[in-house]
């Protein structure tokens, strides 16, 4: 570790803690690997998302206030997840008496990719991964941080967390017929409207296993459990897995 | 009216929501490759959001524009600041007409109105005039998409409709067959109107003219064979001047189906002679929209139906199951404000993907206008079991032992409980999920062994 290297205040989403602890391992080691200094706050919960979406943004100034005094103390907040990031800066509800460190909170956050392309100015990581492999474009990081282009949109194509992959050795990156169609999953949309969620669930998952991937890569641990649910229920011959892992794994 | 409800009987019948959910991909796919043909597409968007923009910050100034310049060319200006006051105007002009059979073009607006029911009420036929409006018509349902009102049917559903009530063979599916029947069936209706009834895609106020588009040049055939014509418009129809109309023809198509332009761009300017041409005006809650800072700019919609096509949600339910004459997302962000309690699951139906903004030609920002609207809804229907279980997870959230300890007991219930009782009927999740397998130690705790 560099000694003038930033300091990092890890964001470990409150669902990757409880139900995904490898996820937020190898963010972690990922990030030491690649030179930097992290610190994980040990009084963190939650960012509040799946309040807000909810519609009750008003009820969650608590949490959010929580979240602030966390991290404001860091060059910069990085999370293994484009939602909460997203949520972070756009969607918690103003706190008047934390109005400047909600805002160096909000300009300092960054997705793990974002972060390790855009402040770390890494190309691309070497290693080896020797896997066929989908891409799953979760919503919130694709149009909401803007992480990669969308087909939606006209603009020049790019995909930070696949910048990140390019080069490693053996891994094949597979086209999907639908390339950034959502998954299903959308907080408690994935209850209050369950029919639904499962069948864009199922159809995601169809469109990787006709193209007979191996592994579903992705951002978002919640979209990633969502489709990891109905995999395992239907059996179908498909793993899942954060690109943190992935790169942590390949990383040489 | 609920939306999770109707979509779950929609998802019954898995080989037509499937079916559903593809014919509407394609139409996004033919959409995505013409527009990756016109290199300025953003810019286009851009600007036609700015003039939009424009448009609905002097929408007062520009409607008086249109009224005066309209009015000078002869065409006859009516405003209805309701549904009721617009259909009472359509029939006073019929009464005065004597007129007992009209021909109508496809307009959303008069849907929205209801006038067809109205106008039935007084004995009046009306024959609505593009394909898939007869269609959904001789069934007697509402339009389940803006552009393609019979999405929803397949070729045998309409070769059946068509069999019964136009006495084609049966069990012919041949398009090309059934058309030149509807076509037949159509030209006796075009030639036996005397009013015809048309939308407004576009109305100039410089120039006090309108423009409507058609596929099948139906609302020309009914206006130019009858003597009175009368234009229904919303109020937010509007763009400054001629010029700007090249950049919404630009867009409107490729955006609803991905054609370059729509086959018919018909501009109407003032009477032929010896005929009439009627213009009315209709509020009917936008003037209500446009007071609300957060969803104002919905009303910069052109009805392209982009919106629709691309949502995962609209493909996989079907137009009918959101229960307004504007379906899918952008229908979702315009019902609340006519009625919030009505269409209260609307703004729930969607996981903020932000297709739907992305694709629309004039940059409505619909996801977030649902994020908002989620957050009214919850406001106005007060303390709930749902607003008490929020409070509580914020409570939650906000100290790190309450987190830390229900983190544990939820762990070590999913651990521990047998699967009978983790997957029964209330946990929603575990219907068709298994839930994510649960692993000894948090993150937390392994971070304090290893790190601290």
């Amino acid at each position: 570790m560099k000694n003038d290297a930033p300091h990092i205040g890890l964001f470990i989403p409150c669902y990757i803690d409880q139900f995904y602890p490898n996820v937020a391992i190898a963010t972690l080691e990922l990030l030491e690997k690649l030179g930097c200094k992290v610190s994980y706050p040990l009084h963190q919960t939650c960012c509040g998302q799946p309040m807000s979406n909810a519609g009750y943004e008003s009820e969650t100034c608590g949490t959010t206030e929580k979240f602030i005094k966390d991290f404001a103390e860091f060059d910069y907040i990085v999370a293994p997840s484009g939602s909460c990031v997203l949520h972070v800066k756009e969607h918690s509800p103003s706190i008047p008496k934390l109005k400047k460190n909600q805002a160096y909170v909000q300009s300092r956050i960054y997705e793990l990719s974002e972060f390790i392309t855009d402040i770390l100015k890494v190309d691309s990581i070497p290693g080896s991964f020797p896997h066929r492999i989908g891409f799953h474009a979760s919503c919130h990081g694709l149009r909401g941080l803007r992480l990669a282009s969308d087909s939606e949109r006209n603009d020049p194509g790019f995909n930070k967390t696949l910048q990140l992959m390019k080069d490693l050795s053996g891994l094949e990156l597979v086209e999907l017929s639908r390339r950034d169609e959502c998954c299903g999953f959308g907080g408690t949309f994935a209850v209050t409207e369950e029919a639904i969620s499962v069948q864009m669930g199922k159809d995601r998952i169809a469109d990787h296993v006709d193209k007979g991937v191996e592994f579903i890569v992705g951002g978002d641990m919640s979209c990633l459990m969502h489709m990891q649910g109905i995999a395992t229920r239907n059996r179908e011959n498909v793993r899942i897995m954060h690109f943190a892992e992935l790169l942590n794994q390949a990383i040489s | 009216m609920s939306h999770p409800a109707n979509a779950t009987a929609f998802l019954k019948d898995q080989s037509r929501a499937k079916w559903h959910d593809e014919t509407l991909w394609i139409v996004r796919q033919k959409r995505d490759q013409t527009i990756h043909a016109i290199p300025e597409w953003e810019k286009l968007r851009d600007l036609a959001s700015q003039i939009k923009e424009h448009t609905l910050s002097k929408l007062d100034f520009y409607l008086e524009e249109l009224e005066k310049n309209a009015s000078a060319n002869g065409i006859k200006v009516h405003w209805a600041e309701n549904a009721e006051e617009h259909n009472e105007i359509v029939g006073r002009i019929l009464e005065e007409k004597n007129c007992k059979a009209i021909v109508k073009s496809k307009s959303i607006l008069t849907e929205e109105c209801h006038l067809n029911p109205y106008l039935e009420s007084k004995g009046i036929e009306v024959v609505d005039t593009d394909l898939g409006e007869r269609i959904i018509q001789f069934l007697k349902q509402p339009p389940s998409h803006i552009v393609m009102p019979a999405i929803h049917l397949k070729k045998r559903d309409i070769s059946d409709i068509f069999h019964e009530k136009l006495h084609t063979e049966k069990g012919n599916e041949d398009p090309v067959y059934l058309t030149h029947a509807a076509r037949l069936h159509l030209r006796s209706k075009f030639l036996e109107a005397k009013v015809a009834i048309t939308g407004v895609n576009f109305a100039v106020a410089e120039t006090g003219e309108f423009v409507v588009c058609t596929n099948e040049g139906n609302a020309d055939m009914g206006v130019h064979l009858a003597d009175t014509h009368i234009a229904c418009m919303g109020i937010e129809k509007l763009i400054p001047r001629r010029k700007d109309l090249g950049v919404f023809l630009r867009l409107l198509a490729r955006s609803a189906t991905g054609q370059s332009i729509t086959n018919y761009n018909s501009h109407f300017r003032s009477p032929a002679p010896g005929k009439e041409l009627h213009l009315i005006l209709v509020n009917n809650g936008r003037t209500k929209q446009l007071a609300r800072e957060k969803f104002r700019n919905s009303l910069k919609c052109i009805r392209c139906g982009a919106c629709m096509n691309t949502c995962p949600i609209y493909r996989r339910s079907g137009g009918f199951s959101y229960g307004s004459t504007v379906p899918g997302p952008i229908g979702s962000i315009l019902s609340p404000g006519i009625d919030l309690k009505k269409y209260s699951t609307l703004p729930f139906a969607s996981t903020l993907c932000g297709s739907c903004s992305d694709v629309c030609p004039v940059k409505i920002n619909i996801h977030e206008q649902l994020y908002e609207w989620r957050q009214e809804i919850t406001k106005a229907h007060g303390t709930s079991a749902k607003g008490l279980s929020m409070q509580l997870a914020n409570g939650i959230f906000k100290s790190p032992l309450a987190y830390k300890l229900s983190g544990k007991m939820m762990r070590a219930a999913l651990k521990n409980l047998p699967e009978s009782i983790i997957y029964n009927p209330l946990n929603v999740w575990g219907k068709s999920r298994n839930l994510p397998e649960t692993p000894a130690e948090s993150f937390k705790d392994w971070y304090k062994k290893n790190r601290k």
